[in-house]
């Protein structure tokens, strides 16, 4: 059995519920369109469908969009080693949905995980509390409002937390340079980043005029 | 033609006994004789377990034991990221052992906060203890921290150990002459 085949036998069960499956370089999604229904969902596939194995659950922060959560199921059944992969939508100002600690005993961390990092609460879960971060932390460190460095908080006798110096900010890559070298990370400022790759790839067409190659000083082959 | 001073201690002459200075002897003897606690917290514990195996052999420098007690040891090797939720249990640790006591903050992650610029990550051991020796490196060689030892050795020699023993005590005076109501000299 594919793994199109079993997302196409779980539609057909629950009907308008699941999307059609979308699939990807061999990866199969279905989109769950009611969170509030997702424990029957992953119920079916355990008892039926033969996904007896949680890989993971992960959220996804869509800071901007509304319904703000989207919480990600990969499936994986070890008689047909099939992965498959459900998707739901939660709201924020709801922020929760029903466990399936019920359907999969693994995925009680994995929830822990996704309300400590998220703030995402599941309805039905025997020990919901903080499993990274201390219980009294006051943030929910990985949504996208979240400043990277941390904010500072105390909580007596058990942690302080203080923001890290950043010098200059997060040293990641600029998206959308032409090549490695225009996206290296240096020091940047998101409003000013289209400039500063064009800046780059200036500063390369000057190095190979006075270098005669584009990577600075050094001659990589000896100059004719 | 030469002729020889003995300057060195010759037994026959002098019988068992050597003559030194209390701080010397004292330093000598604390410094051969650096019982770690390893703080191993992460991938650095294992760079510390390397240099306590044959090959690097920390017992050579006189760290017989990796003494997991702070009560027994004298040098906390904080070796790997210290979170902001382990901090207080590092502190609590380090309060524990028993004078005289050094740190050696190993590898980036405890001297600095290392690749780590975030929300759960302290950044630097220093924030909590007081450090003596950083060690650079993600992990540091073992040859590097024995380096580390090493100059924590030569930090020790030089620390003048019966002024400090004064200077407390003296403190101690005056704090029971106050307590006493006494007045006069401390």
């Amino acid at each position: 059995m594919s793994t199109t085949d079993l997302a196409k036998e779980l539609k057909a069960q629950f009907g308008e519920l699941i999307s059609e499956p979308a699939e990807f370089r061999g990866e199969v999604t279905v989109k769950v369109a009611d969170a509030e229904q997702i424990a029957e969902v992953c119920a079916y596939a355990k008892t039926s469908l033969g996904f007896d194995y949680l890989v993971d659950i992960s959220s996804v922060d869509n800071y901007g969009s509304d319904p703000r959560w989207t919480v990600v199921y990969e499936l994986y059944g070890y008689g047909h080693r099939c992965h498959l992969r459900l998707k739901t939508d939660v709201g924020e100002e709801k922020s929760e949905l029903p466990t399936v600690t019920t359907v999969w005993r693994g995925a009680d961390w994995h929830e822990r995980e996704i309300y400590d990092m998220m703030g995402i609460r599941f309805r039905g879960h025997s020990d919901l509390r903080r499993i990274l971060m201390w219980d009294g932390y006051p943030y929910f460190p990985l949504r996208k409002d979240f400043p990277l460095a941390g904010k500072p908080s105390e909580l007596p006798d058990v942690a302080f937390t203080r923001p890290a110096p950043q010098e200059g900010g997060p040293f990641v890559t600029i998206a959308g340079g032409k090549d490695a070298v225009a996206r290296e990370p240096r020091v940047r400022i998101p409003e000013t980043d289209s400039i500063e790759l064009n800046a780059r790839l200036e500063r390369r067409h000057d190095d190979k005029e006075v270098h005669g190659h584009a990577y600075g000083p050094g001659p990589i082959e000896p100059k004719q | 033609m030469q002729s020889t001073t003995e300057l060195a201690y010759n037994s026959k002459i002098e019988g068992d006994v050597v003559v030194t200075r209390v701080d010397a002897a004292l330093n000598w003897f604390r410094k051969n004789s650096l019982w770690p606690m390893p703080m191993g917290l992460a991938c650095c514990a294992i760079e510390l377990m390397a240099t306590g195996a044959s090959r690097f052999d920390i017992a050579r420098f006189g760290s017989e034991v990796m003494r997991f007690s702070p009560r027994q040891s004298d040098v906390m090797i904080v070796a790997g990221t210290v979170t902001y939720k382990m901090a207080l249990a590092v502190k609590r640790i380090y309060d524990q052992m028993a004078e005289p006591k050094w740190v050696i903050a190993m590898g980036a992650c405890a001297s600095t906060g290392g690749m780590y610029r975030s929300y759960a990550v302290l950044q630097g051991v220093d924030q909590i203890l007081p450090v003596d020796i950083y060690v650079a490196g993600c992990p540091p060689r073992p040859e590097a921290v024995l380096d580390a030892l090493i100059k924590l050795q030569s930090k020790i020699t030089r620390e003048p150990v019966v002024k400090k023993l004064e200077i407390a005590a003296h403190v101690g005076e005056s704090r029971a002459t106050k307590h006493a109501g006494i007045t006069g000299v401390a």
